[in-house]
């Protein structure tokens, strides 16, 4: 992996009133890298997230996201990023195809873009036939592929995941991580939030979130052989402890 | 003694086959995972052992009371937890505890010692209303509520579905003090590592059983040899080891890949091969098999 980073945070900070829910967190992310993102609930990962998505303006601090600033340019990171979650990503009662068409139109991809786009992903899928279902009938392992697919139908440098792969059994949710391998192969940053911990195995390198402040940053092997741990649960559990209230 | 026992038990919703002859036993005292992916059918079973559905073909019996039949026999003696939060989301936390109390004739005092431990930890919040806790004191308080009328068995449909580990660490510690007070426990989950937290374990998929055992049973029942391959180019390894005409199967599995070989290949030879294929920093080694690795070869069968 080379020196490329793009997502660089330095001193990020998110006040409510009186209350920090973000404290001066500084990390970068490099190209190619599959980072995952925990924290405890109320740890201040959501806020952290909403930040660099350009979804909330920071307190103080910096930071820039695919080359554009936080501050200045949340509109251009919006547009140059890629977003999956758990709750949002498709529309159930539109078919695949009208989703694809959907995404892409938002994200101002030309009708021929979208036919080449549509066309790519159904085969890279296996989803050809599935073309005219509509999503909500699919089983729920597709449709996180297919979400994920078509979060990156715009080429951004950058895809955030929000709890990407819960629920699904183990052979299909090892399929999603092969997308993401795949992806991040070719260049794309991948910045996950997860509780399972499991799950922030699979990522290159993990930060942990803890009363607001990045506790600790490294490869989950690092990270496990730091704090003397068996698994990145043991490793969260004995980070996070502190703030178990929530 | 048998607490619960499912004879091939069928429930399709219209065309869809929510459970294809499921049977199972559950012991007193015992915590029983119900182990499986969203739509496996662990839901539904909860469902008609709690009388809430009635199976279409193959009978169930929850302390020897038929689940069609005595169904509100079982409703007095059960506790069940489901899925999705249940309690009423205008009442406060005090409240809510009240009225699961006094609908089952009992008070908060009566049990309060079997609810202690969890209920002190959102006491300090008793006058909040429940929709605005966050998801792990959400947890707790339904807990909480599935317990203050002493059930026999609990019935917990994916606690600790989207709650972060600390809370589910706590969350286990407590059920296996509750299990200490003589519960039964039937708990489902799709997180293959809490498997190890239960007594015996079934796995399901699409509404059939896998395997009924305990964890250690389930593990030692993998009978083919099993390899760590520790690399830091997983995508381009992964592509070559799914080249390799004696690879049986390899998939990710956390920071390592694990890999099953056809019965005639070393570590020494895959070795070879992958310093051959440009990948000399590769460590490769025999290693146990986890839950997931035994759901995974029983879903190929």
């Amino acid at each position: 992996m080379t020196h490329e980073p793009v997502i660089i945070a330095r001193q990020l900070t998110k006040r409510f009133g009186p209350f920090t829910a973000v404290d001066a967190i500084s990390f970068e992310v490099e190209k190619g890298e599959i980072f995952g993102f925990l924290g405890a609930n109320g740890a201040g990962k959501t806020t952290a997230m909403r930040m660099l998505t350009g979804l909330l303006t920071p307190t103080s601090g910096q930071a820039s996201v695919a080359g554009f600033d936080v501050f200045r340019s949340a509109e251009q990171i919006k547009r140059h990023i890629g977003y999956m979650s758990q709750r949002f990503s498709l529309y159930e009662d539109l078919t695949v195809k009208e989703n694809i068409r959907l995404f892409g139109t938002i994200y101002g991809l030309t009708q021929r873009q979208i036919g080449d786009k549509t066309f790519q992903l159904l085969r890279k899928l296996g989803l050809s036939d599935e073309a005219k279902q509509q999503v909500g009938a699919l089983p729920l392992g597709w449709k996180q592929k297919l979400a994920f697919s078509i979060a990156l139908i715009h080429e951004p440098k950058i895809v955030f995941l929000d709890e990407p792969t819960g629920g699904v059994d183990p052979v299909t949710r090892r399929q999603f991580w092969e997308l993401i391998y795949q992806a991040a192969h070719e260049g794309v940053t991948v910045f996950v939030t997860t509780h399972y911990m499991d799950e922030s195995e699979y990522c290159h390198r993990v930060s942990i979130m803890v009363d607001g402040r990045i506790a600790a940053l490294d490869t989950p092997r690092q990270l496990k052989l730091t704090y003397e741990a068996d698994s990145m649960d043991e490793v969260f559990v004995k980070l996070a402890r502190t703030t178990s209230l929530s | 003694m048998t607490t619960i026992d499912v004879r091939d038990v069928y429930k399709n919703y219209g065309k869809t086959r929510a459970l294809e002859g499921i049977s199972l036993r559950v012991e007193e005292g015992e915590i029983f995972g119900l182990i499986g992916p969203d739509g496996a059918g662990k839901t539904t079973l909860f469902r008609i052992l709690t009388t809430l559905l009635t199976p279409d073909k193959g009978s169930a019996t929850v302390l020897d009371y038929d689940v069609v039949k005595d169904f509100k026999a079982i409703r007095k003696l059960v506790g069940y937890m489901p899925g999705r939060f249940s309690l009423y989301q205008d009442l406060t936390v005090l409240e809510n505890l009240q009225f699961f109390a006094q609908v089952f004739g009992s008070t908060i005092e009566e049990n309060y010692y079997l609810i202690k431990d969890i209920y002190q930890q959102i006491e300090p919040f008793k006058h909040r209303r429940a929709g605005q806790l966050s998801g792990g004191m959400k947890q707790k308080l339904a807990l909480s509520c599935a317990l203050i009328h002493k059930p026999r068995i609990l019935f917990l449909d994916e606690p600790t579905t989207g709650v972060d580990a600390v809370s589910r660490k706590e969350f286990w510690d407590m059920l296996h003090r509750l299990r200490k007070e003589g519960i039964t426990i039937l708990v489902s989950t799709p997180y293959m590592d809490e498997a190890g937290k239960c007594d015996r374990i079934a796995l399901i998929q699409k509404g059939r059983l896998l395997a009924i055992d305990t964890p250690e049973g389930i593990v030692n029942s993998f009978e083919k040899p099993l390899w760590a391959v520790q690399t830091d180019q997983m995508h381009l390894v992964l592509q070559a080891l799914r080249r390799h005409p004696n690879v049986a199967s390899v998939f990710p599995f956390g920071d390592v890949l694990h890999l099953t070989p056809k019965s005639d290949l070393t570590t020494g030879e895959l070795s070879n091969y992958l310093l051959n294929s440009g990948f000399p920093d590769v460590d490769i080694s025999l290693i146990p098999a986890t839950i997931e690795d035994c759901f995974m070869e029983l879903m190929a069968e």
